[in-house]
């Protein structure tokens, strides 16, 4: 049995189902109704289950329960400092760090908070928050938003970050000091002589690989890139995509030389490329991508995909992917792209993907 | 003392009350006591900064205030949500 939380616009859904039977998924459980419920997740250590949701009236919180069909607490200490002329908007990203009880949270305006209690009461961390350049970030068409947290497996000193549109950002001491890791990436949205120089990064989202951790997959606003040096540089893996913009990237945690991408037409047009829904693999690292379709909608489909919108569990053979799009669509593989089937139809636009 | 009425989900994170009796000079007093009678609001009618969240309303005795408000001693209050914040 596969449990998936789906964060959509209007509220949380839990979907429970056999991806080897191929059918719809059954709601177990709706939260929060009529709130954006941006990202949920589930931490396998304690079984707690989280959930960014944002009020459009009472504002963002980060709520847990142990039964996301029973009631709801809200986690503390997520907010910046008085005085400060910043006000949390949204949270869009938890998950679990390398240490126990060690957990993560990126937000918007970009900023991490961490929380050593398995995610009940939440700390800024000062030294990303007092970043000197901070008032010239540029936001992102969904806002300022620290979205990508890729910890080191087993060392909790070691952090890479994503910010859009600040670019990726190091630390080799659990956060005390950051440094950049832009070097490689090329903002086509600014001009060229100003490419090199610029932090208005616009990184979509970004992960590790766990059986080699110095390297890391990277969707950016325009481009498919691949570091094999911890995020110091990147290099382009988007030939042979049909697109290079798009939002989320997944890796197989049993293969440093997988990605998984869902491309879209461009900036200026966030849907699937010629009304085909295609997620693209890659086994080779980035030299060869290769299109992965079946039993996705293929005529007509102009779907778009957001950064937390898509998902793995298992790994290898036994992989399963699981994306949501913004027209409430779910769809699910258990074979590691090979067939696809339909998870759910007609839920509230999608936000974010994850696999309990 | 001023009355300040609350429907859900306030209400719920105030225990289940409807009406709460609380001592303020001013709307910002009144919803700090109220947060600290009842923490689970905390962060639900007042921003980082102490300011009214822009899309709740806060009415005095029928009229649309903000934080800054004064309260009179036999004051009502409502906290209620504006209609632009709704459907994102």
């Amino acid at each position: 049995m596969t449990e998936l939380l789906v964060g959509t616009k209007k509220g949380l859904f839990a979907l429970e189902g056999d991806p080897g039977a191929e059918k719809p998924f059954e709601v177990s459980a709706r939260a929060f109704p009529g709130d954006a419920v941006e990202f949920a997740i589930r931490d396998p250590r304690s079984g707690r289950y989280f959930a960014s949701v944002t009020s459009g009236h009472y504002g963002p919180r980060v709520m847990y329960t142990d039964d996301p069909g029973g009631d709801w607490e809200q986690t503390t200490g997520l907010a910046f400092p008085e005085g400060d002329d910043w006000s949390l908007e949204r949270i869009w990203s938890i998950r679990p760090g390398e240490a126990d009880g060690l957990m993560y949270a990126g937000v918007a305006p970009a900023a991490l908070f961490a929380s050593t209690d398995g995610g009940l009461t939440w700390e800024l961390n000062r030294a990303m928050w007092d970043q000197p350049t901070r008032s010239s970030w540029q936001p992102g068409a969904g806002g300022l938003c620290l979205h990508s947290i890729a910890t080191w497996p087993g060392d909790p000193k070691r952090l890479a970050i994503g910010i859009s549109a600040v670019g990726v950002w190091l630390s080799d001491d659990a956060g005390e000091t950051w440094r950049h890791g832009n070097a490689g990436l090329v903002p086509r949205y600014v001009p060229e002589d100003s490419q090199g120089d610029t932090i208005d990064l616009c990184v979509h989202n970004m992960h590790r690989a766990p059986l080699r951790p110095e390297r890391l997959f990277m969707q950016f606003h325009g481009g498919v890139y691949r570091s094999d040096d911890a995020g110091q540089t990147w290099n382009s893996i988007a030939e042979g995509l049909p697109a290079d913009f798009g939002f989320p990237v997944v890796l197989d945690p049993a293969d440093p030389d997988s990605a998984f991408v869902i491309p879209l037409v461009a900036d200026t047009d966030r849907v699937t490329v010629d009304g085909r829904v295609r997620v693209f693999g890659t086994r080779d690292a980035g030299e060869s991508w290769t299109s992965l379709s079946d039993g996705l909608p293929q005529d007509g489909a102009y779907l778009t995909i957001l950064r937390q919108a898509f998902d793995r569990e298992g790994e290898g053979r036994g992989l399963g992917l699981y994306f949501g799009a913004t027209s409430g669509d779910v769809f699910g593989s258990g074979d590691a792209g090979a067939s696809w089937f339909t998870v759910r139809e007609h839920l509230a636009p999608v936000n974010s993907v994850r696999v309990a | 003392m001023a009355v300040i009425k609350l429907r859900a989900p306030l209400k719920d994170l105030a225990g289940g009350n409807r009406e709460i009796t609380i001592d303020g000079a001013s709307v910002g007093q009144v919803l700090r006591e109220l947060e600290h009678r009842h923490p689970k609001i905390a962060g639900w009618v007042l921003d980082e900064h102490g300011r009214v969240r822009r899309h709740l309303n806060v009415f005095v005795d029928g009229e649309r205030v903000r934080e800054d408000a004064r309260v009179a001693p036999d004051a009502t209050l409502h906290v209620l949500p504006s209609i632009s914040g709704g459907s994102r």
